[in-house]
Formats: C-alpha cells, sequence, structure tokens
C-alpha cells in the first residue's frame, strides 16, 4: 500500500514542478513575442519615409546631401535594412535602445525616467477599476433592482460612450479649476519641499484625478461584468450548500461566492491591460502626466524614431509583464488552473 | 415523547410569472428522533421545495411560507429569526444535495469546506477542526481522508463528492438530516454505497432522516413511513410495509409496480398502471379545487374532477388523499 503521506506529497509536488515548466514556458513564448513585435516596430518606422538623419539636419536649420550621407554613415543608416535591424535587435537585447536626438540622452535612460510614473498611473487605475468595480458588481447583484444596481448601469453606459479626454477635461474643470481640490498638472509640485510623506502626498494629490479619469473607463467593464458573474454564483449550487452550513450572509458572499466570480473579471482586467495603457497615452496628455505616454506624444510629433521604438518596445513588455501577473492571479483563486499547461 | 420534527398544514407559495401558486399544499407529518421518513414522487412534485422549507432555504423573494407550522425540537421555525435558522442549519438540521458535482465550492478544498461547518456552529481552533474535517471524511469511508483532505472538489469522483457532503453535513452532528435525492446524480454501484453508508452513519449517529429519492428498494430498506408527493400535495402518507403491501391511491399503484423487486408477488390487476400516462402539471395549477391526478387516473369520476380530495384514514395509519380510496 502506498504510504498516505508521500502520496500527498508526490501528487503536489507534481503541480509544483507543472507550474514552473508551464510558467518558464509562458516566459520563453513571451521572448519570441517581444522580438516579433521588435521587428515590426522596426520594419514599420522603417516603411515611413524620413529618418534620423532627416530630423538632425532639420534640428541644425537643414543639411546639404554630403553632411546628411555622412550622418547615415555615422549612425550605420547606409546599411542594408536586415544589418540595421540585427543592430537594433542586438542593442535592445544588451538594454540599449540606441539614442534620442530630440532629448539628447539615451533613450533606456529616457524611458526609465519617465517608467514610473506610467507604471504608478497605470498599476493604481487598474487596482481602483478592479477594487470599486468588483464592490459595485457584488453589491448590485445582491440587489438586482436596488440604487446601486441602477448606478452600475448608468456607469456602465457613461464609461463606454464618454471619450478618456472628455472625462479629463471634466474632472479638471470640476475638480482643480471650479473646486481647487487637486492640482491642475503635473506629477509633483516643486516649490513643495519635505520628507517623504510630504512627497508621497503631493504625487498622491496629482495623482487623484488622471487615475480617476483612467479608471472610470474600466471601472464600468469590470462592475457590469461582476455584477453578472456574481448574480450567476450566487444562484449556484455551492451557495446554497454555504448556506445550509449556517454560514453568515457575508461569509457566503464575500467568501464562497466572490472567489468564484473573481476569474472572469481578472482574466477581463488582463485582457484590458494594453487598452488601459493606450488609455494612459491620453490620459498623460490632458493631465501633463510626466510619463510614457507624454514621451510618445511629444517625439510622434519630433519623429524621434528611436524613441518611438522604444516606447513601443516597453508598452509591449508592460503588456506582456500584465498577462504573466493574470495568469499568477488566475492560478491563486482557481484551484483548477493549477495542475493544468 | 414527542416527535422530533412536527409539520403542520404547511402551505408554501412561490410567486412566478404566472402568479402565486401553492407549491406544497396543506402538508402534514411527523418524524421522530432517529426514525427516517421517506419522500417518493416524480420531478417537480415539491419535494425539494419542502426539504427548503425544513431549511429556511425557499428561494429568496420568490418563496415563502404561507400557513402552518413546523416545529423542530418544539420550537416553530416558519417564525424563527435568520439568526436563529443559522443557528439550526448545519447543526441541528443539515441537507444532503442531488448534485453533487456542483453542490462543492470548486474553489476551496474539501477539508476546508467540511472544517467551516464545524467552524461555524463550534468554537473551535482552525487545526482541531481540521483534523475532526479529516476524521469525517474517514467515517464517510473515504480513503487516505488525511492526504485527501487538501484536495479539491474537481479531483474527486461524484461518489466521492457526496461522501464529502454527507461528511460535511454529518459535522455537527445534527439531529435531522435532509438527504434530497443523494444518489441519482451517481453509478448504479455507488447508489447503493451511499445508501449503506447513511445507514451505517444513522445507527452511529442517531439522526433523524428525511430521505428524498426514487429508489423504492431504498426506502423500503430505510425508512419506517413514506410520503408520496403529487403535485405540492400528499397523495399517500403511512408505514412503507403497509403502503407497498396496499397502495390505496391509483398514483402510489403505478409508482410502486415500476419496481418489480419489491412487488413481485403482486396481483394482474396492479400491473395496469405501470405505465401512468401523462404528466404532473405545472405549478401554476397546483393549488386547483380538484385531484390533481384526474387527468392521468383510470378511476376518475365526476367527484374527483369537482372537489379536492380529503383524506381517508385507514386502521393501520396509513392515509390516502382519494376519493375512491377505500374501493382500491
Ligand atoms: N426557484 C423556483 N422558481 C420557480 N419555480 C420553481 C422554483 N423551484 C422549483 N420550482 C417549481 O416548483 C415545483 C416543485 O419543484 P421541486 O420542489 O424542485 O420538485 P421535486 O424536488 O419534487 O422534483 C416545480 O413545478 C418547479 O418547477
Ligand atoms: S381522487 Fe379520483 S382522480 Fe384522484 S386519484 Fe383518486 S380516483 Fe383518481
Ligand atoms: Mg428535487
Amino acid at each position: 500500500m502506498a504510504h498516505p503521506t508521500r502520496h500527498c506529497l508526490s501528487y503536489k509536488g507534481a503541480m509544483r514542478v507543472n507550474f514552473l515548466l508551464t510558467t518558464s514556458k509562458r516566459v520563453f513564448y513571451a521572448i519570441l513575442l517581444l522580438i516579433a513585435v521588435l521587428v515590426l516596430n522596426f520594419s514599420l518606422i522603417h516603411l515611413a519615409p524620413g529618418d534620423v538623419a532627416d530630423t538632425i539636419s532639420q534640428s541644425m536649420g537643414g543639411a546639404d546631401q554630403e553632411l546628411l550621407d555622412q550622418i547615415r554613415a555615422d549612425y550605420g543608416l547606409d546599411q542594408p535594412f536586415m544589418v540595421q535591424l540585427g543592430r537594433y535587435i542586438g542593442g535592445v537585447l544588451s538594454f540599449d535602445l540606441g539614442y534620442s536626438f530630440f532629448y539628447n540622452m539615451p533613450v533606456t535612460q529616457l524611458i526609465m525616467e519617465r517608467l514610473p510614473a506610467t507604471l504608478l498611473l497605470v498599476l493604481t487605475a487598474q487596482l481602483l477599476a478592479l477594487i470599486i468595480g468588483v464592490l459595485l458588481g457584488v453589491v448590485s447583484a445582491r440587489k438586482p433592482n436596488g440604487i446601486t444596481s441602477h448606478f452600475v448601469t448608468f456607469l456602465a453606459l457613461f464609461g463606454y460612450s464618454a471619450p478618456v479626454f472628455w472625462t479629463g477635461i471634466l474632472l479638471l474643470i470640476g475638480f482643480s479649476l471650479k473646486i481647487q481640490l487637486f492640482p491642475v498638472a503635473g506629477m509633483r509640485d516643486v516649490t513643495i519641499d519635505g520628507g517623504f510623506f510630504v512627497q508621497a502626498q503631493d504625487i498622491f494629490m496629482h495623482l487623484m484625478l488622471p487615475m480617476i479619469t483612467l479608471a472610470s473607463v474600466f471601472l464600468a467593464l469590470y462592475s457590469r461584468l461582476s455584477r453578472a458573474t456574481m448574480m450567476e454564483v450566487l444562484g449556484s449550487d455551492y451557495v446554497r450548500t454555504a448556506k445550509a452550513k449556517g454560514l453568515t450572509q457575508s461569509q457566503v458572499v464575500y467568501k464562497h461566492a466572490l472567489k468564484n466570480a473573481l476569474s472572469p473579471v481578472i482574466t477581463l482586467a488582463g485582457l484590458q491591460f494594453s487598452a488601459v495603457i493606450s488609455g494612459a497615452v491620453l490620459v498623460e496628455t490632458v493631465f501633463s502626466w510626466p510619463g510614457l505616454g507624454t514621451l510618445a506624444f511629444q517625439s510622434i510629433i519630433a519623429r524621434d524614431t528611436p524613441t518611438i521604438l522604444g516606447i513601443l518596445f516597453f508598452s509591449a513588455l508592460v503588456v506582456i509583464v500584465g498577462n504573466l501577473l493574470t495568469d499568477v492571479a488566475l492560478r491563486a483563486v482557481d484551484p483548477r488552473l493549477r495542475g493544468r499547461g | 415523547m414527542s416527535p422530533l420534527l412536527t409539520v403542520e398544514n404547511l402551505r408554501i407559495e412561490l410567486t412566478t410569472r404566472d402568479g402565486v401558486a401553492p407549491v406544497i399544499d396543506d402538508l402534514s407529518l411527523s418524524l421522530n428522533a432517529g426514525e427516517t421518513l421517506s419522500f417518493v414522487g416524480e420531478s417537480g412534485c415539491g419535494k425539494s421545495m419542502t426539504a427548503l422549507a425544513l431549511m429556511g432555504l425557499l428561494p429568496e423573494k420568490i418563496g415563502r411560507v404561507a400557513a402552518g407550522k413546523i416545529i423542530f425540537d418544539g420550537e416553530d421555525i416558519t417564525h424563527a429569526s435568520p439568526a436563529r435558522l443559522r443557528e439550526i442549519r448545519g447543526n441541528d438540521i443539515s441537507m444532503i444535495f442531488q448534485e453533487p458535482m456542483t453542490s462543492l465550492n470548486p474553489v476551496f478544498s474539501v477539508g476546508e469546506q467540511i472544517a467551516e461547518a464545524i467552524r461555524a456552529h463550534q468554537n473551535l481552533p482552525r487545526k482541531a477542526a481540521w483534523n475532526k474535517a479529516v476524521e469525517l471524511l474517514d467515517a464517510v469511508r473515504i480513503p487516505n481522508p488525511k492526504g485527501r483532505a487538501g484536495d479539491y472538489p474537481f479531483q474527486m469522483s461524484g461518489g466521492q463528492r457526496q461522501r464529502a457532503m454527507i461528511a460535511m453535513a454529518l459535522a455537527c452532528e445534527p439531529k435531522l438530516l435532509i438527504a434530497d435525492e443523494p444518489t441519482t446524480a451517481l453509478d448504479v454501484t455507488v447508489q447503493a454505497q451511499i445508501f449503506d453508508l447513511l445507514t451505517d452513519l444513522q445507527k452511529q449517529s442517531g439522526a433523524a432522516i428525511i430521505l428524498i429519492t426514487h429508489d423504492m428498494g431504498a426506502v423500503a430498506e430505510m425508512a419506517r413511513d413514506v410520503i408520496v408527493m403529487y403535485a405540492g400535495r400528499k397523495a399517500e402518507y403511512g408505514p412503507v410495509d403497509a403502503i407497498i403491501e396496499h397502495p390505496r391511491h391509483p398514483y402510489t399503484q403505478g409508482l410502486i409496480s415500476c419496481v418489480p423487486h419489491i412487488v413481485s408477488d403482486m396481483t394482474e390487476e396492479r400491473h395496469d398502471l405501470v405505465e401512468v400516462p401523462g404528466i404532473v402539471p405545472s405549478l401554476k395549477d397546483f393549488g386547483r379545487d380538484e385531484c390533481l391526478f384526474a387527468s392521468r387516473c383510470q378511476h376518475r369520476t365526476e367527484e374527483c374532477m369537482s372537489k379536492r380530495p380529503v383524506e381517508k384514514h385507514f386502521d393501520n395509519n396509513q392515509i390516502a388523499d382519494c376519493w375512491h380510496a377505500e374501493e382500491l
């Protein structure tokens, strides 16, 4: 007869090995995907007329053909496409995204300066939308004809129809011009001096409006989906079992039902990651939030090719990391996914 | 000794699109501690609704107790507060459901779900409750209970899940266990094992059981009394032996002759009703003042169509709600 504990351990062990295998497989695919994104971005930009040499010559107030050729030779732009592509990918793999002539600094450094602001905005907006969305969904699922439920319907309609920049401008007018609750633009007030907490509070106040604006779009999505799944789950057999055990309302709803209703919402949130990032470009522009979005906007205007490519690469990276995290979260709430590839 | 459970003239109404209808219409019964009462009848006759009413778990906003009493252990629980009902549920009265595949929560381990039932009613530390859950899994004959307690429902077969449900239901040693078609969803071979398990556990724990089932063999083996339900009403009620020996209601006669091994000694006449043509009326017709079985009944007369049958009592404690029960 098999030893009971050993049987158990070997089973759990198998699950763990399986998990590591699938995770490393996913990471491998993610890297392949990133390289594909690089090739595609580079090719697309290459197809567009004009190059860095044009940009440089423009910034110098014009240059003759000889000088242009000289610049092209200096930066390897006279090389065949495949060579340039190979060099670029090689560079990226060693964290060198090229040099921005517009900002006069390496693109990697430029992006690293802006990335935290974008990550802060994107992650807090997603989190806010998820938490409030799920709460609204739960409350309205318990009272489908209650006021919260009607509010969710209204919110969904608003979220679907209102463009994010319009919401942003509206909030800006309302809460920083009319009622001067929050600062108008930027991420920090340079005149403020103080310790960590003072600084953090300053950033938080700046963050509020952009975060709410960005969250509003996704809040609508998440609250509607949570309401629908929650209503389904509340009518399920296992919720009836939970009640039959004599558990309290809140144990039934917030433990038994909610954990089951979370999976679809997390899946949706994962799928929305790229939409959140493109939403961030608009929101950052409205609120002059110093992140990748404003950088993208400026560098497109300035035809700053290396920076544009770098931002595209980082957006893809953030989306891919977001999807990996979604996967981890899904496995955490649903044991049925843990054993599978 | 007064019975553990007495139901008096219970009427339960469901509000649906078609209006309000009595899904349980004037049901009375009594059950002593440690004994088994069985419910039989086709699907849609209100058996589950009766069970849910006893648990205080009628579908929210749709179902309500319109009249009657459910006296459990001397207390009328139709008037109990939600908090009092939570105290009773899972502790004094617990329930096993028909669908073992969906009745356990897929995202919590089986051990945790059992331990939770214990902790809902007893002030036990987590670890102690877990150990008790393992003991219970052992009691319902799940091999390697220590290892299996950490399993999730999807890692178990239907029979094992139903065993786990039984373990959960018995966790707080209830005085009354309601088993609503506990074997309907299971393989034939597993069905007998589950009935054996229930019988053994009842002997050990002394719990009274309400057994809802289509399995007349199990009824004959386990139950003292049986209630035959039809369209929300009792068709026949009495000792199992007496009813199998001589069913007085045409519906019971039809049901029982479907089970060859019980009625192996039955006469030719009874064979006529093996196939009961027709279907159970839909809920909206449940309240009518007539015999609801009339459309399917060979013995129907004018009287049956114009007035709801009254109870006919027989010497052997058998009760049949049929105008012609004496003649049959
Ligand atoms: N939630 C509900 N809403 C409306 N009607 C219901 C609901 N549950 C059960 N019913 C109806 O009540 C009647 C009795 O159902 P039920 O008690 O489940 O029967 P049984 O368990 O005997 O098969 C059926 O006609 C069924 O359609
Ligand atoms: S009352 Fe009439 S119709 Fe109803 S079961 Fe009896 S004989 Fe049949
Ligand atoms: Mg049923």
